[in-house]
């Protein structure tokens, strides 16, 4: 007896017009919108609705090596976005070049935030506040200028909102890791160059995240 | 349309332009600018900035338009959390 023929599967019904794991990564940043909007509105709350006087950033936070940060976050998205352009011209030398310093450039974003944190600990900023006889105390709260429980609102609110997105790059830095070892193995030749794209996404999301935290936080 | 599909932009211009922007923005708060103004100008240029890459960088201004629609679909959730939850505060 002749085997049964499988009928056709019927045509895909089109959708957005992009591939299946573009759409997805949309879908998932859409998601952390939401996550940093809520974050972003809740210390825009927290300042607005706080009776008490609001901390100047520029008093605790180190604007200058921050902009340098932001500097450094600004060059891992163009080098990412030239490692997706090389892997669409199936360039396999620029690809991994240019991620080998997109996680370079990750890496280095998240050590100096993490140096930052040491300092303004040691200064004495902390999730709950000011601490008590620290030099940040003497110089802030001890004078007068700022509030134990604005301190406390603003100590929360920056761990909170940069701890985040600190945890994100650092998500970003190893995914972009492996990418760059499976890129070193040839995984992305022959035009295979969406994971690339899908995860380049992803970074920038990161990175214009950080654009809006980086006004809000350390400049507003 | 594939994002490849699209001739590359200058992305190396585009780098240039958030550059500057930062640079303006950090040299904007150490001004004598009057605050609302100060304000009102970082949030210009952070949302400026913010729009470069997604055009550029995502690649959002070569893509379906729907799919800009999923990006920005939750903002509006966000404006209606911030503008309830100070409305709160307005009443007391």
């Amino acid at each position: 007896m002749a085997p049964a023929v499988q009928p056709a599967a019927p045509p895909a019904e089109e959708g957005i017009g992009v591939y299946t794991q573009k759409l997805g990564m949309w879908v998932f940043l859409a998601s952390e919108v939401m996550f940093f909007t809520a974050l972003i509105g809740t210390y825009i709350i927290l300042r607005w609705g706080s009776a008490e006087s609001w901390p100047v950033p520029q008093d605790i936070l180190n604007i200058p090596l921050t902009a340098f940060n932001t500097f450094v976050l600004i060059c891992s998205s163009v080098s990412m976005v030239k490692a997706y352009a090389a892997a669409t011209h199936d360039d396999q030398k620029g690809l991994r070049l240019w991620l080998v310093l997109t996680v370079l450039a990750g890496a280095t974003f998240v050590g100096v935030q993490v140096l930052e944190y040491r300092h303004l600990i040691h200064e004495g900023l902390l999730p709950s506040g000011i601490r008590d006889g620290s030099p940040l105390a003497a110089r802030l709260v001890d004078s007068g200028k700022l509030t134990a429980t604005a301190a406390g609102l603003f100590g929360s609110a920056f761990f909170t909102m940069t701890g985040f997105h600190g945890f994100h790059v650092t998500c970003g830095v190893i995914c972009m890791t492996f990418v760059t070892i499976k890129a070193f193995r040839g995984g992305y030749s022959g035009g295979r160059f969406h994971g690339v794209e899908v995860i380049g996404l992803y970074w920038h999301f990161v990175d214009l995240v950080w654009i809006i935290l980086f006004t809000i936080v350390y400049l507003i | 349309m594939d994002a490849a599909d699209h001739k590359h932009p200058n992305y190396v211009a585009v780098w240039g332009g958030l550059f500057v922007l930062t640079v303006i923005e950090v040299a904007a708060v150490y001004m004598r600018i009057p605050r609302h103004l100060l304000v009102l100008a970082l949030l210009l240029l952070a949302a400026w900035k913010a729009l470069l890459v997604a055009l550029y960088f995502m690649h959002l201004r070569f893509e379906p338009k729907r799919l800009a629609l999923v990006a920005l679909a939750p903002l509006p959730l966000g404006i209606i959390l911030v503008v309830a939850v100070l409305q709160e505060f307005a009443k007391r």
